[in-house]
């Protein structure tokens, strides 16, 4: 605190404001990370073929793997003695700070390897950002992450190609998919207070940067895929930034908080 | 069967650690051979068991036939020659 | 490794002889492996045993994934995750294994679907509160796991190779369970509550897991004598309730059975009669379950069906392109 006091370029509020900030950054990673393992965990034992049931539960095992590090790290930046536990399952839907694209339902298999897909490639390359972090543990906690997603996106992207380039229904199918949820897309790159403070601190990326590498990636999957870029123009914001999120995640926290709301603080 | 449309069936061969063979883990269905090696690490690989993986579609493996067995691997057993504990050498010998 | 040739054409006397030579083989404790000779009939058994076991293990999956969404904390939802995939696991070891008899994973899925093919009636009882989940590590995977370690020494190869990965992997299972209920039985008294119920509602399914007596189960004789099973149920039961009673004690929790105490002559707990009228109304058709699992499974397997036709086509074109080239 001296050393911070002394340092006469971070008064106290200026480093309250930071942590503040960070907390928030570190709850919109936890919460993404966590909502997308969530409907992946949905998929259990009901997927395609049991090898995907396999394959889709590392996925996302790998998501509530990083999802427990960015809760703890949140926990421990807040200070206020919350547990990962805490913040995973006893915030209102109000306060989840996760992609809206990740709420989407799973849909048919399209679907899911769809929302999948676009959300590793920009994983991919936030990820690869954040291992840049000037934050340590961010960096560290990134450098781990970013060999599981980049397996994840090659998981999606070759069920992507498959889809687009294989039969009829499939075609129609991935196409359809694609098209409900580009929109969601738009929040990958849009910036607020919290994300340019983290930029500025070196802390996160400048989330447009990500833009260009991200559609080279995406329409160099659908080329293979033989599909073109979804004709849709709608694009929406909210979940990320603000908790204004589709209806859809009521419900699914509704189900997930379900235990810790109903017997409130047990250990389980 | 009523369907030709399962995934084709893949052997599975796993290298445990450097510097050690691959070896049988088993077989898996997948549409291709991406798919298969994919599978194969979170079918076979989920405890770190392996650092390399082969996969090998199963009709493309020719074995040898059970019933050659005899005239395959018999005739080795009687040439104990090849073995070292076939030659003696005087006991005050060392380091051989 | 699949691929089953045609047999050759063999006379009757020929076919004796082999049956013999097949049988010294078993008695020598040689594993029998895919593309040795083996009595038509061995192959069937083992066909309908092992993709039974493979049917569990997926249908298995189902009453435990209930519970995925609604873990009541992260470190618990990872394991569960972790625990379920595993079980597909075991299922994808066990179909390989059966596949290497010739007969497709299509086919016994086919089997399964269409109601000719059984699965362990355990897995037709719902799950109704999240000591269920703590409670089918500790009992079901502990059963399975005791009936599992007698299979690893089964004469067909692949099946004992499967069950020495499958129960090097189970004991996660059993641990994960059992520290649930022991953080349940040592908790609030509504947690407490929760686990003795559950405990009532699986401890007599659970000793049903080892199939009906001896005598009264008839392919118990040709099983001992192709080594396919070297230890009786009954005998694999009551070493699974000499293992667990303890394991309630420790927790503080009754088993259900007025009739449960210690024999100190055979060294062994003496316990009830099993309700095995109950165990057949619900292996034929009057569990709670039974249709949900069924129509679990039937529907991803037929949602599923063109995602595993588009790979196969993308493949083919693949191929065609490249051939092209
Ligand atoms: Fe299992
Ligand atoms: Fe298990």
């Amino acid at each position: 605190m001296e050393q911070a006091a002394s340092n006469k370029a971070t008064p106290m509020n200026a480093s309250a404001d930071h942590n503040d900030a960070l907390f928030r950054y570190l709850l919109r990673l936890g919460d993404t990370s966590h909502i997308l393992c969530h409907r992946l965990g949905e998929w259990c034992g009901h997927g395609p073929i049991m090898e995907e049931d396999i394959a889709l539960t590392n996925v996302a095992l790998d998501l509530i793997g990083q999802a427990r590090l960015f809760y703890q790290y949140a926990a421990e930046v807040e200070g206020k003695g919350r547990t990962e536990d805490d913040l995973a399952f006893l915030r209102p839907e109000r306060d989840f700070n996760n992609l809206l694209l990740v709420e989407q339902p799973n849909g048919d298999y399209a679907k899911t390897m769809a929302r999948q897909f676009l959300f590793d490639a920009w994983n991919l390359l936030l990820f690869r950002a954040l291992e840049q972090s000037t934050d340590a543990r961010i960096a560290e906690i990134a450098a781990k992450a970013v060999k599981e997603i980049t397996y994840h996106r090659r998981h999606s992207s070759g069920w992507v190609i498959r889809m687009g380039d294989g039969t009829e229904e499939s075609r129609t199918r991935i196409v359809a998919a694609f098209e409900q949820l580009m929109g969601f897309t738009a929040e990958f790159f849009h910036m607020d207070d919290v994300d340019r403070q983290m930029a500025e601190a070196g802390i996160g990326p400048d989330l447009e940067t990500l833009r260009a590498p991200w559609m080279a990636d995406v329409e160099a999957v659908l080329a293979e895929a033989t599909l073109d870029w979804p004709s849709a123009t709608w694009s929406v914001l909210g979940g990320r930034h603000e908790g204004r999120h589709t209806e859809h995640l009521g419900y699914l926290l509704a189900e997930m908080q379900s235990m810790q709301r109903q017997y409130p603080g047990l250990n389980w | 069967m009523t369907t030709r449309k399962e995934w084709p069936l893949w052997e599975v061969f796993i290298r445990s650690r450097d510097g050690l063979h691959h070896k049988h883990a088993g077989s898996l269905h997948a549409p291709d051979a991406e798919l298969a090696i994919q599978n194969a690490r979170d079918l076979y690989t989920r405890r770190s068991e392996g650092v390399s993986i082969w996969v090998v579609p199963s009709a493309q493996i020719t074995a040898s036939e059970p019933a050659d067995k005899d005239s395959l691997f018999d005739p080795a057993a009687s040439k104990v020659y090849r073995h070292p504990t076939f030659y003696t050498i005087p006991e005050e010998v060392t380091n051989i | 490794m699949a691929g089953v040739e045609k047999p050759e054409l063999v006379t009757a006397a020929d076919e004796a002889a082999l049956e013999v030579a097949f049988q010294a083989r078993v008695d020598a404790e040689t594993r029998i492996e895919p593309r040795d000779w083996m009595p038509e009939k061995y192959r069937k058994f083992m066909v309908r045993q092992i993709s039974q076991h493979a049917h569990s293990e997926y249908v298995g999956m189902l009453p435990e994934g209930n519970w995925i969404t609604r873990a009541p904390t992260l470190r618990r939802k990872a394991a569960l995750l972790a625990k379920i995939q595993d079980e597909a696991g075991h299922a994808a070891y066990l179909y390989s294994a059966a596949e290497t008899l010739g007969t497709s994973r299509d086919q016994m899925l086919e089997d399964l679907h269409s109601g000719k093919a059984k699965y362990s009636s355990i897995f037709n009882y719902p799950t109704l509160t999240w000591a269920d989940i703590g409670t089918i590590g500790w009992l079901v995977d502990g059963a399975a796991i005791v009936n599992q370690v007698a299979l690893c020494r089964t004469s067909y190869g692949p099946y004992a190779r499967a069950m020495v990965r499958i129960c090097k992997e189970e004991s996660f299972h059993q641990r994960q369970g059992f520290e649930i209920i022991t953080t349940l039985a040592h908790g609030a008294p509504e947690q407490k509550a929760m686990a003795q119920d559950a405990l009532n509602r699986w401890w007599w399914p659970a000793l049903m897991m080892f199939g009906p007596h001896d005598a009264d189960s008839p392919n118990s004789e040709i099983a001992f004598k192709w080594k396919v099973k070297r230890q009786s149920n009954d005998d694999l039961r009551q070493r699974f309730v000499d293992m667990t009673v303890p394991q309630a004690d420790y927790l503080g929790l009754t088993v259900p059975d007025p009739d449960l105490k210690w024999n100190g002559e055979t060294g062994q707990y003496d316990f009830g009669a099993i309700d095995w009228e109950e165990f057949w109304r619900v292996v034929k058709g009057d569990g709670l379950c039974n249709r949900d699992r069924l129509d679990a499974r039937r529907s991803a397997h037929e949602d599923g069906a063109w995602v595993r036709e588009a790979a196969l086509a993308h493949a083919a074109k693949k191929r065609a392109t490249k051939s092209a080239a």
